[in-house]
């Protein structure tokens, strides 16, 4: 048999398989009782009672009114439990704490970085004098703090903090953690440099000289250690899907990293194959899945209802690792690559929709009703908005991988705008969001000052819509004009110009709101601001509780 | 870990297992088979190795990030009219046999530049190029590498090279002398051709059978 058709039908058997085992085993209940387990993330008496430590206590009392049922005469959350989930909350603060600061550090250092960068596209003779901030570097440097910097360390931060709250128990080898977490941000500042010097690897998304890399992948490795630590002493009977997605994400990294840097390894063309592997799995296997995670812990959270299904979840999961793992291919659409291996990536790329209706289905299914509660949490309307970007750039995602879609798009800004949408409408909005949640709760302190917390909102939302829509038509008509062989290239040059502008415009205010973003979580780490503790602990029994004891001053 | 419990039972199990036989797989289909297909494609015959000068120079295209404008991979005539815009046929896995780390780019803001040495040959045009786009492409948005040259007021020395610009770049009584990273960038540039007929496809570009 050709060996072309014979892998397409190999895959196809494997995946139609794996589809029937999979529904076999969640007949066989091998997944367990599911609303049980969707229901592990609270504590007894807690279902009905919103959580948004971000939120002040005129919001709480709007939220608990738009979502819930539960009001101050119901039975409360006992108070072993509640000092349960404060001890576990305690155990993360000082690696969440230091994580996510360098998250915000890397955040503001990178957009800068890709404000620069597309400014100097329509101002090409805008400092030039230096090699370190030549275009062909700065975009470099802009997405590895984006990706290694912002991202990872935001996500690692999120993960870290919400895994003693997935296993009701204490975070055990805080301190690998941190050290990997120390060793990761040496990392990345040496890839930064390296980049700057001119060091390149000169593949994208793997720049960073492969010394540099040892840092990442063994870094990324320690962080992983206190999950599994954590997991030996767990006093939950069943797993939430988030600690499957943290779980599988932590896994995933440290090994595609290292593969993927591995020197005098790859090349040529197997080089580019194995590029697109691994620029799309750190996409679909460590960012997505601990984006989700968060999703699928706060948005049930906050409004105090457990997810719409719990099994839809796990097919989501398992549908994802098999499906994402496989798609990287679609970037070489064209090039001189095998045919069926760019065929296999195109059909897994379809096959995405099926993971990705399965989570906006059940995220969608958890909110709905429930819409009023975004007016009154910060971190819901992040993480709602967040969540909905998901969708729209997956599916966005699949019809790109079409080869007649793909004809256009390819080598155009429209592919720079979908891999914002993803990575920013999608993923850095989740963690705006779960870090506006969990930083109360690792300082013990409120924001300062709720209307920046709106400011923020308001300034990256309309920077992004700015930034995506004209960025993306800019694209598309710069993809058509290349397609027309009468049309001169500089045409297709030319036309783009109005569009990169504009895309600076909404970079800017996306840095802005970053900037604002930042200043307030430094005026939180210097404790700014009046105490109001209220809302930032359990609830009101928790309040209640202190208030006894006299500690809320 | 909730005791009592087979091994297969247990969540954490499944997840490792799982996550490891899922990454696997799309690692053998992406990576491991590329490789052992590719490994034995052999370069054609009428491509040359890069001469060390050629290295230098392109591992100065990878340092001031040229692939992040400029594509390395002509698309098939039924796909796209690359051909006809000069960039040269479809690319074969052959032609990138001396390429690592690979080149191939994911975007245009520049043309594609597989074959820029057989579409432009001269040797002032790409320095003085690259020392100011815009005087020899007026609209261009590539930058300008200002630091890849010397400009100094009076007479170049002996072994120097000499950026000649157009007349209404060029300012009188100054020089611009290229340093030897734009030479070495050029003379890859230069060696940017794969003109010569593809071998008989191992991997054709885009499946031509449906």
């Amino acid at each position: 048999m050709d060996f072309t058709v014979s892998v397409l039908l190999g895959t196809f058997i494997l995946s139609i398989a794996a589809l029937f085992v999979f529904i076999w085993s969640l007949s066989n209940g091998l997944f367990g009782d599911g609303l049980q387990a969707a229901t592990e993330i609270f504590v007894p008496n807690e279902l009905g009672r919103v959580e948004d430590p971000a939120a002040t206590a005129a919001q709480i009392k709007g939220l608990q009114q738009a979502t819930g049922t539960a009001s101050e005469g119901d039975s409360a959350v006992s108070e072993s439990d509640a000092k349960a989930r404060d001890d576990a909350d305690k155990s993360t603060s000082l690696v969440v704490g230091v994580c996510l600061t360098l998250a915000v550090v890397w955040l503001v250092l990178a957009s800068v970085a890709g404000l620069i960068s597309s400014i100097k596209m329509h101002e090409p003779d805008w400092w030039v004098q230096y090699g370190w901030i030549t275009f062909g570097r700065i975009r470099p440097i802009h997405l590895n703090m984006v990706a290694y910097g912002w991202c990872s360390l935001a996500g690692i931060g999120v993960a870290i903090w919400l895994i003693p709250r997935l296993l009701k128990t204490e975070l055990v080898g805080a301190k690998y953690a941190l050290v990997g977490g120390a060793l990761w941000t040496i990392g990345v500042f040496a890839g930064t440099v390296a980049i700057a010097m001119g060091y390149s690897d000169g593949l994208e998304w793997l720049e960073y000289p492969w010394q540099i890399d040892i840092l990442l992948v063994i870094g990324g490795a320690l962080v992983g250690v206190p999950l599994w630590l954590t997991l030996l002493n767990r006093k939950v009977k069943h797993l939430y899907v988030s600690v499957w997605y943290i779980g599988a994400g932590l896994l995933w990294f440290p090994i595609l990293f290292l593969i993927a840097n591995w020197p005098g390894l790859h090349f040529g063309v197997q080089q580019a194959s194995m590029n697109w592997w691994f620029g799309h799995n750190v996409l679909g296997l460590w960012f997505t899945p601990i984006g989700l995670a968060a999703s699928y812990y706060f948005i049930p959270k906050v409004i105090g209802k457990p997810i719409h299904s719990y099994n839809l979840s796990l097919l989501g999961f398992w549908s994802l690792a098999f499906f994402y793992s496989q798609v990287g291919g679609h970037h070489l659409i064209g090039g001189p690559v095998p045919s069926w291996l760019i065929t296999i990536s195109i059909v897994q790329s379809m096959m995405m929709v099926i993971p990705v209706f399965a989570v906006a289905v059940n995220q969608h299914m958890t909110v709905l009703g429930n819409f009023r509660a975004l007016a009154y949490s910060p971190t819901l309307r992040f993480i709602v908005l967040g969540a909905m970007m998901y969708t729209a750039a997956s599916v966005q995602g699949s019809l790109e991988a079409l080869r007649s879609v793909n004809t256009i798009t390819h080598f155009t800004h429209y592919t720079v705008a979908h891999a914002h949408l993803g990575l920013y409408g999608f993923f850095s909005m989740v963690m705006f969001g779960s870090i506006y949640f969990i930083m109360p709760r690792v300082m013990n302190w409120e924001w300062p000052y709720p209307k920046l917390i709106s400011l923020h909102f308001w300034l990256v939302l309309v920077g992004f819509a700015i930034y995506f829509i004209w960025l993306s038509i800019g694209g598309w008509l710069q993809g058509l004009a290349m397609l027309d062989e009468k049309t001169p290239f500089m045409q297709s040059v030319a036309l783009t110009l109005p569009y990169l502008k504009a895309r600076s415009i909404g970079g800017g205010l996306m840095t802005l709101g970053h900037l604002v973003f930042a200043a307030h979580f430094f005026a939180m780490g210097w404790k700014f601001g009046p105490r109001r503790l209220g809302a930032a602990l359990l609830g009101t029994s928790v309040w209640t509780r202190f208030k006894a004891k006299g500690v809320a001053a | 870990m909730s005791a009592g419990k087979s091994f297969w039972e247990m969540d954490e199990m499944r997840i490792i297992t799982g996550a490891m036989v899922i990454l696997g797989g799309a690692t053998a289909l992406l990576v491991v088979m590329p490789y052992m297909l590719l490994k034995e494609v052999p370069p054609p015959a009428a491509l040359k190795p890069y001469s060390d000068i050629q290295l230098v120079g392109r591992q100065s295209y990878i340092a001031n990030g040229c692939v992040y404008c400029h594509s390395q991979q002509p698309r098939d005539i039924a796909q796209a009219p690359d051909f006809k815009r000069g960039w040269g046929r479809a690319s074969v896995a052959g032609d990138y046999a001396y390429d690592t780390p690979h080149l191939l780019g994911t975007m245009r803001t520049g043309p594609d530049l597989m074959n820029i040495g057989a579409r432009q040959p001269s040797k002032d045009w790409q320095l003085g190029h690259l020392y100011q786009p815009r005087a020899y492409t007026p609209g261009s948005i590539m930058p300008s590498y200002p630091y890849l040259f010397e400009v100094r007021q009076g007479e170049a020395k002996a072994n120097e090279t000499v950026v000649n610009l157009p007349p209404s770049f060029a300012k009188p009584g100054q020089v611009v002398v290229a340093r030897p990273e734009a030479l070495a960038l050029v003379e890859y540039l230069l060696a940017m051709d794969r003109t010569y007929p593809a071998l008989a496809p191992l991997a054709p570009a885009t499946d031509r059978k449906k």
